[in-house]
């Protein structure tokens, strides 16, 4: 007790100030919405949209029943698919490693040259989508399988990458130090001190991004780099809808699959 | 054996964690190192295996002045000299066998070590020093799998696998109950009776280190201001080296020790 006999019953949360900038704030972005709608709007085509209900219940209707004979013909692109997400993922996971490596604070030989390069290399794989990067191999070293699975495996640096280097610095430095302290060098302090710290991250990013790369690589097909997207092109360009509706219940029935596989390993690994 | 003559440690924030330290310490002697926290006691032992760079001074480590050495000769001068960590710092997703095989890290060359095949003379030791410390049944659990008194006992292991001329002890008891703590300071000065071996430890528990230690070390703002066997530790000593209520001494105090874990990362970074 310091003399005060009276405490007050009124507190608030926000400043008055706070409060004043919160209502602007949400004022905004009602504002920012009306414009936006207006300019959507300004363009649209009504015909085409009051027709849309017809045209999806006459594709609905073409793409039905699926064409469940086409599924023969789909089995080995289908594997080509899984084989362009596997070795992708597998080329990806090799590079990624020592590009975390050089990009994590504490284990970067050089912060100023080498650091900066391997964020670029982290940046500029992850903000290319992999379709784009199938799209210049198959320029770059014609269409099928291997473009697939350079395009994958040139997407998945950056993602890996990203997530390793950020492991790596979350590492306990405490180990670190014991480590160096016995007079380990600094390739047996990364063996000893860091790699055990980060192997439940590496597996579980790795799974994950294979994960993701299956469903990245069956629509790979569609700018020729192989696999299961190319039947799709095909059926697409002839309107082959029954078979369309085949080929997306595949890739439905193998994302589904994929992801199971993958929660079930992440979950066995952390 | 260990002689540091006029070590000083000035952090890059300009805060004076250790102040011009001369100090002997002869072979078999087990030697408590107390001061109120941020007194410099961490730093001091990190200087002499160089953890923290010291700023001016010799560390004499027999005839090799450790302050001095480029980054291969200090790896191998670190292999004289056994650490053992106030938080254990075992590799907890190791086994308890590959965390004591890591003190031979320093002799063995990087594809063993990465094959974890080690010298048969290594892993005899591993084990002969794991029935020592009484952890035989639990050579392959994972560190992580061990209560807090079963891990300091593998970081003794380990520590003592390096075969060192010289153990540091940073604060070895912190994270233990006051049983498990008598217990760890037994056989660590067992041990080091056992091989004539010197120790440094920084220790927090003065009744502790009257208890264990055969002389006693009393730091206070880098700076030794006690020296001597542990009943000479009067009232009037203790209040020399930790103060009435010095608050000021100890604010300065945290500061170093933040000062000194930020230099500590940034060593390892430029190691590493």
């Amino acid at each position: 007790m310091n003399g005060i006999t009276h405490h007050s019953q009124v507190w608030t949360y926000r400043s008055p100030r706070q409060r004043l900038l919160l209502w602007g704030g949400w004022l905004a972005l009602v504002a920012l919405f009306v414009w936006c709608w207006q300019v959507m709007t300004r363009d649209t085509i009504w015909a085409f949209v009051n027709d849309a209900p017809t045209q999806a219940a006459d594709i609905g209707g073409r793409m039905f029943p699926p064409r469940l004979s086409y599924l023969p013909e789909l089995l080995l692109p289908l594997w080509d698919t899984l084989n362009i997400a596997t070795l992708g993922t597998i080329g990806g996971v090799l590079m990624a490693v020592p590009v975390a490596f050089l990009a994590a604070r504490n284990t970067t030989p050089s912060v100023h040259v080498l650091r900066p390069a391997a964020l670029f290399i982290i940046v500029a794989s992850r903000s290319i989508n992999s379709l784009i990067w199938a799209l210049l191999l198959v320029a770059i070293i014609g269409p099928g399988l291997l473009a697939g699975i350079v395009a994958i495996a040139l997407r998945s640096i950056g993602f890996v990458g990203k997530l390793l280097y950020e492991a790596i610095e979350e590492t306990d430095a405490s180990q670190i130090e014991a480590v160096t302290a016995t007079g380990a060098s600094a390739a047996q302090v990364i063996s000893y001190g860091i790699v055990p710290q980060i192997m439940p991250a590496f597996w579980g990013i790795s799974v994950f991004r294979w994960d993701i790369n299956i469903r990245e690589s069956a629509i790979l097909g569609l700018v020729g780099a192989g696999g299961i997207g190319l039947k799709l092109q095909a059926s697409l360009n002839v309107l082959a809808w029954p078979q369309v509706t085949m080929i997306l219940i595949v890739i439905l029935g193998t994302v589904v699959l994929s992801e199971w596989i993958s929660a079930r390993m992440r979950h066995a690994l952390i | 054996m260990l002689h540091l003559e006029g070590l000083s440690k000035t952090y890059r924030t300009g805060d004076t964690a250790l102040n011009d330290v001369t100090l002997s310490v002869p072979k078999g002697q087990i030697l408590g190192l107390i001061g109120p926290s941020g007194a410099g006691k961490s730093t001091l032992i990190r200087c002499i295996n160089r953890l923290v760079e010291p700023s001016a001074g010799k560390v004499m480590l027999g005839n090799v002045d450790l302050a001095r050495l480029g980054k291969s000769d200090l790896r191998r001068q670190r292999r004289r000299i056994g650490m053992i960590f106030q938080e254990y710092a075992l590799v907890e997703r190791l086994t308890v066998m590959e965390n004591v095989l890591s003190g031979r890290l320093g002799y063995v060359p990087f594809w063993r070590s990465f094959l974890r095949r080690f010298p048969p003379s290594d892993i005899e030791r591993a084990y002969r020093l794991l029935d020592r410390v009484g952890l035989m049944d639990h050579a392959d659990k994972r560190a992580d799998a061990l209560s807090g008194g079963q891990r300091q006992r593998v970081g003794i292991a380990r520590a003592l696998a390096q075969e060192p001329e010289l153990l540091l002890v940073d604060e070895p008891t912190a994270s233990l109950d006051p049983k498990t703590s008598r217990q760890i300071m037994r056989l660590l000065t067992e041990i080091c009776a056992e091989r004539n071996l010197p120790a440094i430890v920084n220790i927090h528990d003065v009744p502790l280190a009257q208890q264990f230690m055969q002389r006693i070390v009393g730091l206070r703002a880098g700076r030794v201001v006690f020296d001597g066997p542990p009943e000479q530790l009067t009232e009037a000593a203790l209040t020399q080296i930790y103060g009435a209520e010095d608050w000021n001494a100890m604010r300065q105090g945290e500061r170093e020790q933040a000062a000194a874990e930020a230099d500590a990362r940034a060593r390892m970074e430029a190691i590493v």
